[in-house]
């Protein structure tokens, strides 16, 4: 009897478009909203992607997510160091600075200074130039997309001109050389990205007690991250993570001080119930079409597991199709998206994500129709 | 015919009620009919007595509120649902006023339709199927859809449909009262020949005087009671003297 499911449903064509259409619809909107979802989660702990090495984040306890600078005391970074268990531990700044470019105008700067020595925490790719380039006077490496964007000049005759090496700008009045070009993660702050020394960019701030951001810490192998932690934290009173708790930290502040996850979690509902709403509805109107004919099957001795099998069998198929065409687009919109300023994130946990969520859909709509065709009489198929 | 007096379908006081309260229909008050093996029984009567409700009750569609009944010496109310289901499906075939052919499937794929139903594999279906249209005179016509048979056509492929898994007991309803004259006589002769053989039982209800011929007996009812039963020459001629 399955291929005359089959039949059955693809006879009906415009149905069964309008049932695929609904699926598609459904499975595209739900994969793409999730997939930018993710994708700007992501981007929220951009940074500390880019800053991969440290095992651990020592930070004020007060910090509740990457961007939020709580300025510690130097002399933390010495207090960490001699917890036991600490293979190295170094300071890292990291601000906003207002820079100002050749032409006279102010562009605020996201600056990171690294530790002066082991230059650790510097950016994972450089373009041009190299980190070591920082150890100069005045050094500092800046990210290409700043770089060519809101640190570009723009000459007498309109045209852009990137900030390359060997341009200098001003950090807070003090005079700043580009010895490099690096690559960074996008973050969902959209200034530049400067990085320089620790104690450049103490010189670059303004003068404040506290100047230290975090302190990076590297366990000694074989140490315990989590145990590490409980002691760095006991040692110093300050809050210590873990880089995926940190992580975690970071998403957990958006996803709860922020719009962000309701927006998109309205988007992803609301995919879902035009999807049951169009393909549940047209899938229903299917049934109704076809219920003469499914009458006369049951007179004609077609049990229930027989004609439920049959339902199940024309909802799988078009559950399949409108999932595979939906998921389809949505990667084709992320492929073609992959080099712009769209966050786009499409692990295969999502893609399990919207398989459900159509599975769903298929399975509601097939039990209402199941529901209508076992208490369907089969007297009816007399009737004129 | 050794079989003449089998008896096949054998109802007792069958009684059907339809609805409760003031829009109760008594639309079955108590038939007796007995159908021998090999015999083609027509139900008659004016619109309204009850014969649809009948066929349906001794097809298994429909359940009877009292009475026995019994079809080749099964009660369907001794059936569990499933039990009857299946019964109807080895035993059983059917003809409709509006053929119910599926539409998007083909000729041969509709007729198949019984046969799958009772488990036969799919290539051997259709075989069969096909078989059995040329056997109606559509053999030409296996592929075609319903939309593009004639009414006529409609009703030949139906028909093999309703006697291709062999049943014992055909029951039609109406089926040429949507078809010509010239047809509905074709129809008929068809159902004659290859639905009666092997002590099939056929019962046809029908409107149509003209096909009052074909009968083996008539049984005429009305209000839910049988008020005669006849055979088709006797049933002519009494009806011209009223
Ligand atoms: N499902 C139902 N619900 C309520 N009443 C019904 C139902 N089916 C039939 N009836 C009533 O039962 C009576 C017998 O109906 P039935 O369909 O058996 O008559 P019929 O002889 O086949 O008529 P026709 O020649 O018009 O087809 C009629 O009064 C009809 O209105
Ligand atoms: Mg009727």
């Amino acid at each position: 009897m399955n291929f005359i499911a089959i039949k059955m449903l693809i006879g009906n064509r415009a149905k069964y478009f309008g049932i695929i259409l609904g699926l598609t619809f459904a499975s595209l909107l739900i994969t793409q909203q999730s997939s930018i979802f993710l994708g700007l989660m992501t981007r929220t702990y951009g940074f500390l992607t880019d800053t991969s090495l440290p095992d651990i984040w020592v930070m004020d306890p007060k910090v509740q997510y990457v961007d939020d600078i709580k300025p510690l005391k130097e002399t933390e970074s010495i207090r960490v160091r001699s917890v036991e268990g600490v293979e190295w531990a170094v300071p890292l700044y990291k601000g906003l600075l207002k820079a100002r470019l050749p032409n006279g105008t102010f562009q605020a700067c996201n600056v990171i200074g690294l530790d002066d020595e082991s230059l650790i925490g510097g950016p994972p790719v450089m373009s041009q130039g190299r980190l070591s380039n920082l150890r100069g006077s005045d050094a500092i490496i800046v990210d290409s997309v700043g770089a060519r964007g809101k640190l570009a000049t723009v000459s007498p005759d309109g045209k852009r001109v990137p900030l390359t090496i060997g341009d200098t700008m001003e950090l807070n009045d003090h005079r700043a050389v580009v010895v490099g070009i690096c690559e960074v993660q996008r973050t969902f702050q959209s200034q530049p990205v400067v990085y320089t020394t620790f104690s450049r960019a103490t010189i670059f701030a303004p003068r404040e007690r506290k100047l230290m951001s975090f302190v990076l810490v590297k366990a000694k192998p074989g140490q315990d991250h989590k145990v590490l932690c409980q002691r760095i934290q006991q040692a110093t009173g300050l809050a210590a993570y873990t880089k995926d708790e940190f992580r975690a930290l970071t998403v957990k502040y958006y996803m709860k001080y922020t719009g962000i996850p309701i927006n998109f979690g309205i988007t992803v509902v609301l995919g879902f119930i035009v999807g049951i709403a169009i393909a549940g509805q047209t899938f229903h109107n299917f049934t109704l079409d076809n219920i003469r004919y499914f009458g006369t099957l049951k007179a004609m001795g077609a049990s229930d597991g027989t004609l439920i099998r049959m339902i199940l069998l024309q909802a799988s198929v078009v559950g399949s199709i409108g999932y595979g065409v939906g998921v389809g687009i949505a990667s084709f919109l992320g492929l073609v998206s992959g080099n712009t300023e769209l966050a786009f994130q499409l692990p295969w946990q999502l893609l399990l994500f919207s398989a459900i969520a159509v599975m769903v859909i298929c399975a509601a709509s097939a039990v209402v129709s199941m529901r209508k065709v076992i208490k369907l009489e089969p007297a009816i198929v007399f009737k004129t | 015919m050794s079989n003449q007096h089998t008896i096949a379908v054998r109802c007792k006081g069958v009684t059907k009620t339809y609805g409760s309260g003031d829009t109760q229909v008594h639309a079955l008050s108590g038939i007796d009919l007995d159908v021998y093996a090999g015999e083609h029984m027509m139900l008659v009567g004016p619109s309204g007595s009850g014969k649809t409700t009948l066929i349906s009750i001794i097809a298994g569609v429909l359940d009877r509120d009292h009475g026995e009944c019994s079809v080749f010496d099964h009660d369907f109310n001794a059936m569990g649902h499933n039990e009857k289901t299946r019964f109807r499906g080895q035993n059983i075939g059917f003809v409709f006023q509006l053929f119910n052919l599926i539409p998007t499937l083909t000729a041969a794929e509709n007729v198949a339709v019984p046969l799958l139903i009772n488990g036969v594999k799919q290539s051997k279906a259709l075989q069969k199927a096909r078989e059995m249209l040329h056997r109606v005179g559509l053999g030409n016509r296996t592929f075609s859809l319903p939309e593009e048979l004639s009414g006529g056509q409609q009703q030949r492929v139906a028909i093999a449909r309703a006697i291709v898994h062999d049943p014992r007991l055909i029951v039609c309803d109406e089926p040429t009262s949507a078809l010509d004259h010239e047809t509905g006589h074709k129809i008929m002769e068809i159902l004659r020949t290859i639905a009666t053989d092997n002590g099939k039982v056929l019962i046809v209800v029908t409107h149509d005087a003209r096909i009052f011929e074909f009968a083996d007996r008539i049984a005429e009812m009305d209000d839910g009671r049988i008020t005669l039963i006849t055979d088709p020459h006797h049933y002519v001629l009494d009806k011209k003297k009223k």
